[in-house]
């Protein structure tokens, strides 16, 4: 299994084991954390969900795509799930390989393509009580503001 | 016929549900998400979102069968 989910927090240091290789001399990882602002709004935690099938489905994918396009030995992602507080780790993403250079590069293209194709979705609670969908609010209130505007 | 038809996030808060099974004469996808939007009032545009069918990727127009696990995607945001 090369993407999953988890609901607890994530245990990096049992993950990183899972990339360990006699032919590795290099490895590197990705984490990403929740942030206490967004936008201009001061965000105090989040709420990830996502369609666990097919998401596990496209991060296999990604993940075998890198394996595929870079010279690596192993990586691997994990994306949390459930409420998040600032500070928390939201995803993890390593690589190991022969040299520090592809290992780099594979995390970056993992955590691009994860970002962009698997069906997670992020929810933002702020300090003035409202709430969003991330990349989704703006783009169903841009019509009516091209109308407002028309 | 029947499909089958599961919502998340702002999808499920609009539709005020997680799944729902539904009869309909919606012969793509397409179809179908404008009978939903007609009924929930959807606030995304078709050409915001993405539809999986039986947990795989799917186009709009691909046509729909009994039974069918239908999902729409809003944009995603993970990471």
């Amino acid at each position: 299994m090369r993407f999953r989910f988890t609901q607890a927090p994530i245990d990096t240091a049992g993950a990183r084991r899972e990339l360990l290789d006699p032919g590795a001399g290099g490895f590197a990882s990705f984490e990403g954390w929740v942030r206490d602002f967004n936008e201009g709004q001061q965000v105090t935690r989040l709420e990830y969900e996502a369609f666990e099938e097919l998401a596990v489905a496209e991060g296999d994918r990604i993940v075998a795509e890198a394996l595929a396009r870079f010279p690596i030995k192993h990586a691997l992602c994990i994306h949390r799930i459930g409420t998040l507080g600032l500070g928390d780790m939201a995803v993890w993403v390593a690589a190991s390989s022969a040299h520090r250079g592809e290992a780099f590069d594979a995390c970056r293209f993992i955590i691009d393509e994860v970002k962009h194709r698997v069906p997670i979705w992020k929810k933002e609670h702020y300090r003035n009580g409202d709430s969003g969908w991330v990349n989704c609010e703006r783009c169903a209130t841009a019509p009516r503001h091209a109308h407002t505007h028309a | 016929m029947q499909v089958n038809i599961r919502y998340f996030a702002l999808m499920r808060e609009q539709a005020g549900r997680s799944g729902e099974t539904l009869e309909t004469t919606a012969r793509t996808p397409a179809d179908l998400y404008a009978e939903l939007t007609g009924r929930y009032g959807f606030t995304l545009g078709e050409e915001q979102l993405k539809v999986a069918i039986n947990s795989e990727f799917a186009d709009w127009s691909q046509p729909l069968a009994a039974g069918d696990a239908v999902v729409f995607l809003p944009p995603v945001a993970g990471g």
